[in-house]
């Protein structure tokens, strides 16, 4: 049943594709299509890259609740974001090459993480509360770093990092699109290669460990792939904290399995289907009078809620 | 064999186990026994390999716990911790597949199926194989999780607790599917005497971080010892030919 729903997701997709390539297409069509491909990829690989990484991390935290923005990721990427309008200055930020700068973001976003992840995981990911104040405080503490920085910034570097830190589908670099799709692609590769020692992973460290599990290295490995994952999607589009929650909760909800080869590519596939979807709905019926990501922060936040209200006490 | 090896631990500064060593035979049902707070459950852990000890080694038929990798220990010892990890969305079936996983490592094969089928009649679970592991009653969870261990074809499966909350209908059922199992030695944790005193071949008493005292379970479990394990009195009384453990 999995297997048909997950094949159902991909035909979904695949409408969305259509329906956002073709859809009101008028002027001159090769170039228009050549701008909503190089978009529409965008949009398909951070979803993707969300909703999978999300899934991974879940299981690894044995909870349904945490996603990686949840413990202070998009706090990460503003203070890094801060951090380099103050040293260079909002004109050298603008003029860094856009392949350095995705770079340099990437590479400290992921060395970050591994060590923010690591600290919390270290150990275990039994203590639930603890978790979520350590992720909570870390941000808390990174943002009113990022915010004294801030004040340091004149109005139009404000301004600048303003726009930076906000997640944006509609300006995408084309130069960077490439090397962004092959990293996600090999990835989520790597997710599906994991996928079967994942499922022990759900049980728990002392399970996972007496099944013969090496669990230690093994979460390390994964935690390096989501970190990989989110640091490449967030350099690229901006933080969406909540994308990963939402297709990580459908996935679980709408497929009913526990097999993360299962669940990994159908929270990829509804993270692709509701940036495409939503997107598409922006764009062609709104004409661009929202931001996407607002209202999937919106939606997301409101999820996370009431999952957080439900949750047996 | 199971060798411990004068095993220390401690933990936050105070000392869990201290000096512990003892030796458990194959074959049968291994009761450990002794007050809350003995030490009970760490030696357990210990054994399994799950807590590294300050000092001391733990050897399984020869072999040094500490020196087999992750992979081949599973392959020797089969654990059942106190709490289960509980996994949505899983049957019973999959989940006694999950005890097959130190040998297919995600894929499995013709022989992985017939341990697994073996499991489920073993314990009675065929018709409740396609039944998700949540709609269970408590003991029937508990048994798919010991036939989950059984499934791992493992010379020594050790349980923490396995019976706790359980009514005496299932810990009946229970005990005598592992009295059942001869080709595998039981290590148990048992809170209840009376159970053990029915079903132990061998018993294991803790007190304080240190082995009270080892052996046969006729020598074990008799009334001075077991006043002077729980530092209550304690008598044992035969009902009906069966044993219980009564306060006097």
């Amino acid at each position: 049943m999995a297997e048909r729903r997950l094949f159902i997701l991909g035909a979904l997709l695949v409408v969305a594709s259509g329906m956002f390539l073709f859809w009101n297409l008028r002027g001159p069509t090769w170039f228009i299509l050549n701008l909503r491909a190089e978009k529409l990829v965008t949009l398909v690989v951070v979803g993707a890259s969300a909703g999978a990484a999300t899934v991974v991390f879940q299981t690894i935290a044995t909870n349904r609740l945490l996603t990686p923005g949840v413990v202070g990721f998009d706090a990460l990427f503003v203070f890094v974001q801060t951090m380099l309008v103050l040293i260079l200055g909002s004109s050298a930020f603008l003029d860094l090459p856009a392949m350095a700068k995705f770079g340099v973001e990437t590479a400290l976003l992921t060395l970050f993480a591994v060590g923010l992840f690591g600290i919390l995981f270290r150990k275990g990911a039994g203590d639930i509360i603890r978790m979520i104040l350590t992720g909570v405080i870390i941000g808390t503490l990174l943002r009113a770093l990022a915010g004294f920085a801030q004040r340091l910034l004149d109005p139009s570097e404000f301004a600048v990092l303003q726009q930076a830190t906000i997640a944006s589908f509609n300006v995408i670099d084309d130069e960077l699109i490439g090397i962004v799709s092959i990293s996600l692609f090999v990835a989520f590769g790597l997710c599906l290669g994991i996928a079967r020692k994942l499922d022990v992973v759900a049980f728990g460290r002392d399970k996972a460990r007496t099944l013969g599990l090496g669990y230690d290295r093994f979460i390390l490995i994964a935690l390096s792939i989501v970190s990989l994952m989110v640091a490449v999607s967030t350099a690229l589009v901006g933080p969406v904290v909540f994308l990963g929650l939402i297709a990580a909760s459908l996935a679980h909800a709408w497929l009913k399995d526990h097999r993360h080869l299962v669940l990994i590519p159908g929270a990829a596939l509804i993270g692709a289907v509701i940036l495409v979807v939503g997107q598409t709905t922006f764009e062609r019926v709104f004409a661009f009078q929202s931001s996407l990501a607002i209202v999937v922060e919106f939606v997301g936040g409101l999820l996370f809620l009431i999952l957080v209200l439900r949750r047996p006490s | 064999m199971i060798r411990v090896n004068d095993v220390n631990l401690s933990r936050g500064g105070v000392e869990i186990l201290r000096q512990v060593s003892l030796e458990i035979p194959k074959g049968g049902i291994v009761a450990i026994v002794g007050p809350n707070g003995a030490g009970k459950s760490s030696l357990l852990h210990v054994i399994a390999g799950l807590v590294q000890p300050d000092s001391g080694q733990v050897t399984i038929d020869g072999q040094d716990l500490h020196q087999l990798g992750e992979q081949a220990r599973a392959r020797v010892l089969a654990f059942l911790t106190q709490n289960q990890g509980a996994v949505p969305r899983l049957t019973v079936r999959d989940l006694v597949a999950f005890g097959r996983w130190p040998h297919h490592r995600g894929r499995l094969k013709a022989e992985d199926h017939a341990a697994i089928a073996d499991a489920l009649s073993r314990f009675d679970l065929e018709t409740l194989a396609q039944r998700d592991i949540e709609t269970l009653s408590g003991g029937q969870k508990q048994r798919a999780f010991v036939a989950m261990c059984y499934a791992q074809t493992t010379p020594w499966m050790l349980l923490d607790e396995p019976l706790a909350a359980l009514d005496p209908k299932y810990t009946r059922d229970i005990m005598e599917r592992l009295q059942g199992l001869e080709d595998r030695t039981v290590l148990l944790v048992l809170h209840d005497l009376s159970i053990a005193a029915n079903y132990a071949d061998w018993v294991v008493a803790v007190k304080d971080g240190c082995v009270h005292s080892v052996g046969p379970c006729q020598d074990m479990i008799t009334s001075e010892r077991l006043t002077d394990l729980y530092d209550v009195p304690l008598e044992l009384a035969e009902v009906n030919g069966k044993s219980a453990v009564i306060w006097r």
